[in-house]
Formats: structure tokens, C-alpha cells, sequence
């Protein structure tokens, strides 16, 4: 448990493998930025140990690890997060 | 796993040897001191063995999700195994194996050997084994999606009572679990007569190459809906990128991908295997080498009513993501 934020300190496989440090991190949160983009949600970096989910309304909420992200981000966008969204695919699509 | 003890899963509908297995396996020296978590006490004798039996009790959480629910009667049992074990009060022993209930869908029983808090730091699972009946498996595998399930999620396939059957029919069924499960062991067994490091070994070798599993089509021709397929990378894959999209495709079809094992090449020397049964993911694995000479990522999938197509297309857009993103 962590003392400051209360968060379970078990690491995800997500996190497993992937490259360490502050440029990977900044990476990681603009592929993640793209894909939430199209949802209405935005992303922050909170410390370099967790991400702060944002929706238009004001709500924020602070997450740990991917699975519980894309829970939360469902929430605040109101609608399903799907990768296999064609709408989804089609937007990542025209970033590129 | 070094230092967690080994558990292997016996799963397997009603009838169709799982204790027979379970019996002749524990009678082998190689298999050593076995503790045995049953559901219910059969008459074939397990001599000279721990055997405990297990109340079915399912404690669902927060999520409702079936498949992440935890089995509380199997994480007493287990937690009160292994506090004993440490104790001194039971006699050691170095391996446990959990036979399930016929009906049980082996997902949850999964979800907590491996994500229970504390069990998970004890134990490992070690293989997943699947009996099926040659007589009856056909026409249990078009009634019963659980059973579906337990051979999707299997390690090893093991058709008992195939003298029973006629050869044609065996060779249908067999047929049906290859296309079901490409990943797992396949083979017959009569009176549970099957060497331990045969059923022991299958969950840790890597898929094979992309051209031993079979073609789409093969998969196909069930009305259960469940198809295998593998999808296959050139060049590096960004570890954050498949992460990323492997979490989104868990969390919105998790139920849906019922086995995802993965051999990823992330530019390293050796490749990545990960190994999923819907929504839980075991701790990927990094191998000092490549099995083979093939060194393309290799995704093996078994879904249920989602198409190779769709799975394809969108992981290569996400794959794309990284190149965009800056790396």
C-alpha cells in the first residue's frame, strides 16, 4: 500500500516488460492520449507513478494501471471503449 | 515460479476421467508428495496422498465479472493448505492438484491461483488439463459451453475412452479440439496411462510457429462460435503499444478472448511470452531465445464470435500508434 495515495503497490503485467524512464513514460501517455482523444477524456502524468483521467465536466479520477484506465475512462466517456471500434480505428487512422 | 509451488488444474466434464487421470498420475514417482483439492470424493482411490475436498463457493466481486470472480472455498482451502504445510503439520509436499466439478468454468478457478492476494506469491499454475470423453465429448461440446471453455483454456487435451468410440468419430472429435485449441497437447489416453512430464510440461513451451497452427476456415465450423487463430508481426512490436491495446481488448471483450498466448519479439534477443485466459493475464515472460527460426511476433487467439479480421486490423493500428507517437 502506498502511504501517500492508498493505491496497492501490485504491479500490472503491463508493466512488466517496456522501456523505464521519463521519455518512455511521456510515450506511453501520447499513445494513450490519441486512443482517449476521440472519447472526450483527457490524460495527465501525476508524478511519473500514476495517470489523472479528465472529462469535460470537471471529473477527474487517478489510475494506476491499464486495466483499471480504460474502466474509468469508460465511465467518464459515457459509452463503450472498444478497440475493435471502426470509429475508433478510422480516427487513430487519419493522426497518422 | 522457482521458489512457488506447482499447481496443476484437472478439468473436464462429468464422466470423463478426471480422477482416473488424477489416480494414475499420483501413482507415478515423478509426479512426487501431491496434495489433491477435490470437489467431491469419487470412488477411485488416491492412496498414499493428501486429499481434501472443496465446497463449490463462489465469492463475486465488485466487477461482476464472471470470469474474475474468486472461488473463496479454493482460496480457504489452498491458504489453509499451505499455513499447515508451514507449520509443520502435514506431512510435505511439493505439488497440488485441483480437479474441478465437471461443470466448473475453469476461468475463475484460474483468476485465483493467480491473482489472490496471497496465493499468488505460493503457487503457480503449472499446466491446465482437460479430460474429454470419446464417446460423449461431441455431443457434450454442443450442449455445454463450459465445457467449450475448458478445452479452449487447456494446456493439455487428453481423450479418454477412445476404445469405446468408433475410430472415425475419435478422429472427428479430435478434429473439433485441434481446431478449438491449436495450443494445447493432443493426445489419448486409456486408464489415465499418460507420462507426468507430458501433461506437466505443456503450459510452458511457446506457440509454435505461425504455419503449424491451423488455417482460419478450420476454426470455424461450430456452432459453438468459438474459433482459434493466429496473427502474425513483422519487425519489433512496441511492448506499451500491444500492452495498451491487449488491456482495451480485455476490457471490452475480455469475456470473449478466451486465450491469448503471445511469443512477441520487442527487439530484444529473445522474445516475450504471454499467456492469457480472458480478462487475467499471467506476468509475461521474457526467453533468453527463439524456439525456431521463425522470429515474427506470433499471436495465438481463441474467441469467441470475433472475427480474425477485426482482431488483425485493430492491433496493427495500435502497433502503428507507437511509430506515430514518436518511437
Amino acid at each position: 500500500m502506498c502511504p501517500l495515495c492508498g493505491a496497492l503497490l501490485t504491479e500490472h503485467w503491463a508493466d512488466a516488460e517496456g522501456a523505464a524512464g521519463r521519455r518512455a513514460r511521456v510515450l506511453r501517455a501520447r499513445m494513450l492520449r490519441r486512443v482517449l482523444h476521440g472519447f472526450g477524456v483527457a490524460l495527465s502524468d501525476w508524478g511519473g507513478t500514476a495517470y489523472v483521467l479528465h472529462d469535460g465536466k470537471g471529473r477527474a479520477e487517478v489510475v494506476h494501471d491499464l486495466t483499471t484506465l480504460w474502466a474509468r475512462a469508460e465511465a467518464l466517456a459515457g459509452r463503450p471503449l472498444d478497440p475493435l471500434d471502426p470509429d475508433l480505428l478510422a480516427a487513430l487512422g487519419r493522426d497518422g | 515460479m522457482a521458489d512457488r509451488l506447482p499447481v496443476v488444474l484437472v478439468t473436464g466434464f462429468l464422466g470423463s476421467g478426471k480422477t482416473t487421470l488424477i489416480s494414475a498420475l499420483l501413482a507415478q514417482p515423478a509426479m512426487g508428495e501431491t496434495a489433491v483439492l477435490v470437489n467431491e470424493l469419487g470412488e477411485a482411490a488416491i492412496d498414499h496422498h493428501l486429499v481434501r475436498q472443496v465446497d463449490e463457493r463462489t465469492i463475486v466481486l465488485g466487477s461482476g465479472c464472471v470470469c474474475c470472480t474468486l472461488r473463496g472455498d479454493l482460496r480457504d482451502e489452498l491458504r489453509d493448505l499451505l499455513d499447515r504445510r508451514a507449520r509443520g503439520e502435514l506431512a510435505p509436499f511439493s505439488r497440488i492438484v485441483v480437479e474441478t466439478t465437471g461443470l466448473a468454468d475453469p476461468a475463475p478457478v484460474l483468476s485465483t491461483l493467480q491473482t489472490e492476494p496471497v496465493l499468488r506469491h505460493h503457487v503457480a499454475v503449472e499446466a491446465v488439463v482437460a479430460t474429454v470423453d470419446a464417446v460423449s465429448g461431441s455431443t457434450t461440446l454442443d450442449r455445454h459451453p463450459e465445457s467449450v471453455k475448458q478445452v479452449a483454456v487447456a494446456d493439455a487435451l487428453l481423450v479418454t475412452k477412445a476404445d469405446l468410440a468408433a475410430p472415425a468419430a475419435v478422429a472427428a472429435l479430435e478434429r473439433r479440439l485441434r481446431a478449438l485449441n491449436p495450443l494445447a497437447a493432443l493426445r489419448r489416453v486409456a486408464f489415465g496411462a499418460v507420462e507426468p512430464d507430458e501433461v506437466l510440461g505443456a503450459r510452458s513451451r511457446e506457440p509454435a510457429a505461425a504455419s503449424a497452427a491451423p488455417a482460419a476456415p478450420a476454426g470455424h465450423a461450430h456452432a459453438d462460435d468459438v474459433c482459434a487463430f493466429t496473427v502474425t508481426l513483422d519487425g519489433a512490436v512496441d511492448w506499451d503499444a500491444f500492452a495498451l491495446w491487449l488491456t482495451m481488448l480485455l476490457h471490452a471483450r475480455g469475456l470473449d478472448v478466451l486465450r491469448v498466448k503471445a511469443l512477441l519479439d520487442v527487439g530484444a534477443d529473445g522474445p516475450v511470452l504471454l499467456d492469457g485466459v480472458q480478462h487475467v493475464v499471467h506476468r509475461p515472460r521474457h526467453l533468453d531465445a527463439w524456439p525456431d527460426d521463425d522470429r515474427r511476433s506470433r499471436i495465438v487467439f481463441i474467441t469467441r464470435g470475433i472475427e480474425r479480421e477485426a482482431i488483425e486490423t485493430s492491433l496493427r493500428a495500435f502497433v502503428r500508434l507507437a511509430v506515430v507517437a514518436g518511437r
